[in-house]
């Protein structure tokens, strides 16, 4: 390529940004800025509530970052930074990242793992060398200054470096036990099969910074003795699994991988696998039958896969976060990385902020910060007249911690302590108008179809738990059902044989513990108390309607007689409570209420 | 489903003239495939992920001649075609409709969009395809777009902040063929 223009376009073309419109943005900025610039197409830098988002470089150095883009927005931008004359100003949509909203989002954030995500060009390997990329796994197999795989698995240990896919394990223990074990074949799996609903972590690494995981991969390998590995990701990240083999493809073309790597003996092969829509196979044993080929039915550990895994040998299988954060440690040093965090927990997490958030997002903030500072200075809170309820941490095997509790630091210790788990990294925010039965229900519904049915009490207890949570949101629930599920819940955890089983019942468990009084009215009272669950609730007219019938004419039932002037009503027998009279009536004229 | 893919499998094998003896669907996809992924077991998935995105769907006549040419099982193939839910046995739309059914697409109406989709299309219900066989809509797990809920994917494009309103919108740009 040419040497670096004066003036650089960089557009976040991730998946969240494309579907935002980032491709219209572009080609605009292409077109405006066909000469006197360069544009490049980015990974998301974790901004997803700004997209289109559009970085300005000028002589290497960032002077404007503009949020919101749309075409016309673009042709702006360009006009303004080559000095083009004429065109309207674009000031309203820059985001500044050290000060307002933008600041406040970037500002707690200590970024390691997605230190390139929105800086670099994910098919371009070196955009990554240019930034550090590739120079850990160099220094493992360069003569020289040469780290043995005992080094690495040293330094990994020393940085406190836990599994991010959610149960934590030490990475170093891990690679130890692989490396100790006896034969000479072993495998090294990049998990991403990033099933959590509300996570996308993994997603936004792969897409946005794939080479890094890639070299993370390869330094595992290089540390246990493997020259054969998968990256096992999920078929609904097309753009994650083009990139990744694209950037397998120019790894191997630069001798990053492939035969006696830089001369040094090592080889690895990395090969990418699909998922084929099966939430469980991101369970490590479930992962290996799938790799094998069967159903992703999970095994009794032990022995545990970094014994006796692919093939029946040794197989170390991690998290893409984790492997991404291993070339940072080895190149910044392990002290580096364990100073962040708590005593138990060090580092930093990436964490998918979603839902009732004004601004959501991929963020990675050091481990022990609290969930307050996440949702109220990151976030933003929840949106305008709306109360902060819960967060719900750790997907379906995760739970709801209460608004009260927001001050509970995130590490593998203080959330765990809570009955939520720490999880792969889904943080998804609850205001007032979420119900938490209907919550629970979501989830269970998510893990009971989920189930690969090879334990009872996962097959049928959640089958049976559901339906009482379908009941409870029906107005059909009944004295003792709360005690029927808080039985079932014990029961489910206790006799299952993977992860899925057993965490199944946190979203209930915490959801009772926490917001008890909400299942009570559900049953005693056939009342929902956030308004949420349709069965439980009625849509009326207030005498605020001034006849305008712009409900009558969206309503997708016709449950509501057009009467020009009039005030209108609505017949509640065919009314599906929908909400989409509500979005539309311009004097929030439609209320809901309790029929009790 | 076991039932249909052992049955196919008993019949006698077709040597010679198979493609003459099933019109419909051409296999000889299926014989590059395998030349490319192997006889192994372990390429089950591989291989039925590429057939199903030739033929849009597992055909009982592609999985039977995987059979054939490999060392594969119609017991494994009936167990992870029915397991995994990216494999259909049945044909589908000429346009894919995805519905994200994630936690943060859940609170912010994911249910409703779908409702609006399939009202649109007129797809009845225990269906999941229209009359035309134009659109077939699913219900995925996260699509990981969680900051732009409610999200829906039309084949490979993605759109996000739906409303019943703009969501028919999606169907008529994928029928347009629009891009970006």
């Amino acid at each position: 390529m040419s040497a670096p223009a004066a003036v650089e376009f960089r557009v976040g073309l991730s998946s969240c940004g494309v579907a935002s419109g980032a491709g219209a943005v572009r080609d605009a900025l292409a077109q405006e800025a066909a000469s006197g610039a360069t544009l490049k197409g980015v990974g998301c830098n974790g901004m997803c509530h700004s997209e289109p988002i559009v970085q300005v470089l000028e002589g290497g150095r960032p002077v404007a970052m503009y949020g919101n883009v749309t075409p016309a927005v673009a042709q702006q931008i360009a006009r303004r930074h080559l000095g083009k004359p004429g065109g309207k100003d674009p000031s309203d949509h820059l985001l500044d990242p050290l000060s307002g909203p933008a600041g406040a989002y970037l500002g707690k954030q200590r970024r390691i793992v997605l230190e390139n995500c929105g800086e670099i060009d994910p098919g371009r390997i070196d955009d990554y060398i240019a930034r550090g990329g590739y120079q850990a796994l160099t220094r493992c197999l360069n003569e020289g200054q040469r780290l043995s795989p005992d080094d690495v698995i040293a330094a990994v240990t020393e940085s406190g470096l836990r599994g991010r896919g959610g149960a934590g394990f030490p990475t170093g223990r891990k690679w130890r036990v692989a490396r100790s074990q006896p034969g000479t074949t072993r495998y090294v799996v990049c998990n991403g099969d990033e099933g959590d609903p509300g996570a996308f972590m993994d997603r936004l690494v792969l897409e946005a910074d794939p080479h890094r995981v890639l070299e993370g991969l390869a330094i595992a390998a290089y540390a246990v003795g493997a020259s054969e590995g998968f990256l096992y990701i999920r078929a609904e990240y097309p753009l994650a699994l083009r990139h990744v083999r694209q950037a397998i493809a120019q790894a191997e073309e630069m001798g990053f991988l492939g035969r006696d790597i830089h001369g040094s003996g090592f080889s690895l092969k990395l090969l990418v696998r699909e998922g084929a829509g099966a939430f469980v196979c991101g369970e490590e044993t479930a992962l290996i039958q799938s790799l094998e080929g069967h159903r992703g039915m999970p095994k009794l550990r032990p022995p545990y896969p970094v014994e006796r895994g692919f093939r029946g040998a040794p197989t170390v299988i991690n998290n893409v976060e984790t492997l991404a954060a291993v070339p940072w440690i080895l190149r910044h040093g392990a002290a580096e990385f364990a100073s962040l965090g708590t005593e138990k927990s060090k580092g930093t997490k990436v964490f998918a902020l979603a839902g009732k958030i004004r601004r959501g997002g991929l963020i990675e903030v050091p481990m022990g910060i609290t969930l307050r500072e996440i949702v109220e200075e990151i976030g933003g809170g929840v949106g305008d007249g709306r109360k902060f309820k819960a967060v719900q941490i750790g997907g379906p095997s995760g739970g709801c911690i209460p608004a009260s509790m927001a001050g509970t630091p995130v590490d593998y210790d203080a959330i765990p302590a809570t009955g939520a788990i720490m999880g792969s990294g889904g943080l998804v925010v609850l205001d007032d108008t979420d119900c938490m039965v209907d919550i629970a229900r979501f989830f269970l519904r998510f893990t009971q179809a989920e189930s690969c049915g090879e334990c009872t009490f996962c097959r049928v207890g959640t089958k049976r738990m559901l339906e009482i949570l379908d009941r409870l949101c029906a107005g059909h629930g009944a004295a003792g059902d709360l005690e029927t599920l808080e039985e079932l819940a014990t029961y489910v955890g206790q006799a299952s044989l993977c992860g899925l089983g057993q965490s199944a019942p946190n979203p209930v468990l915490t959801t009772i513990r926490y917001f008890r009084e909400e299942y009570e009215a559900h049953i005693h009272e056939k009342r929902c108390p956030a308004l949420s669950c349709p069965a439980l609730v009625r849509y009326r007219v207030s005498d605020r309607c001034t006849g305008c019938t712009l409900c009558s004419q969206v309503c997708p039932v016709s449950a509501i007689e057009e009467r020009p002037g009039e005030q209108h009503e609505i017949d509640s027998s065919l009314c599906t409570r929908c909400g989409e009279c509500r979005h539309t009536c311009p004097e929030e004229a439609i209320e809901v209420v309790s029929p009790c | 489903v076991l039932g249909s893919v052992a049955g196919l499998q008993a019949r006698p094998k077709e040597d010679g003239a198979p493609k003459a003896a099933s019109p419909p669907i051409d296999l000889t996809f299926v014989d590059e495939l395998v030349r490319r992924e192997g006889r192994s077991p372990e390429a089950a998935i591989p291989i039925l992920q590429a057939i199903q995105e030739h033929y849009r769907y597992l055909p009982d006549e592609a999985m039977r001649r995987v059979c054939e040419l490999t060392e594969i099982t119609p017991a494994q193939i009936a167990g992870t075609s029915s397991f995994y839910t990216r494999f259909r046995r049945s044909p589908v739309g000429k346009h894919i409709v995805r519905v994200c059914h994630g936690t943060a697409c859940h609170v912010a109406g994911a249910g409703q969009i779908n409702e609006e989709l399939r009202r649109a299309l007129n797809i009845p219900e225990g269906a999941d395809t229209d009359d035309a066989r134009e659109f077939t809509v699913e219900e995925v797990a996260c699509l990981g777009c969680c900051s732009l809920a409610p999200v829906v994917m039309v084949d490979e494009r993605t759109s996000g902040k739906l409303t019943r309103a703009t969501a028919r919108g999606v169907l008529t740009a994928a029928q347009k063929g629009g891009r970006g």
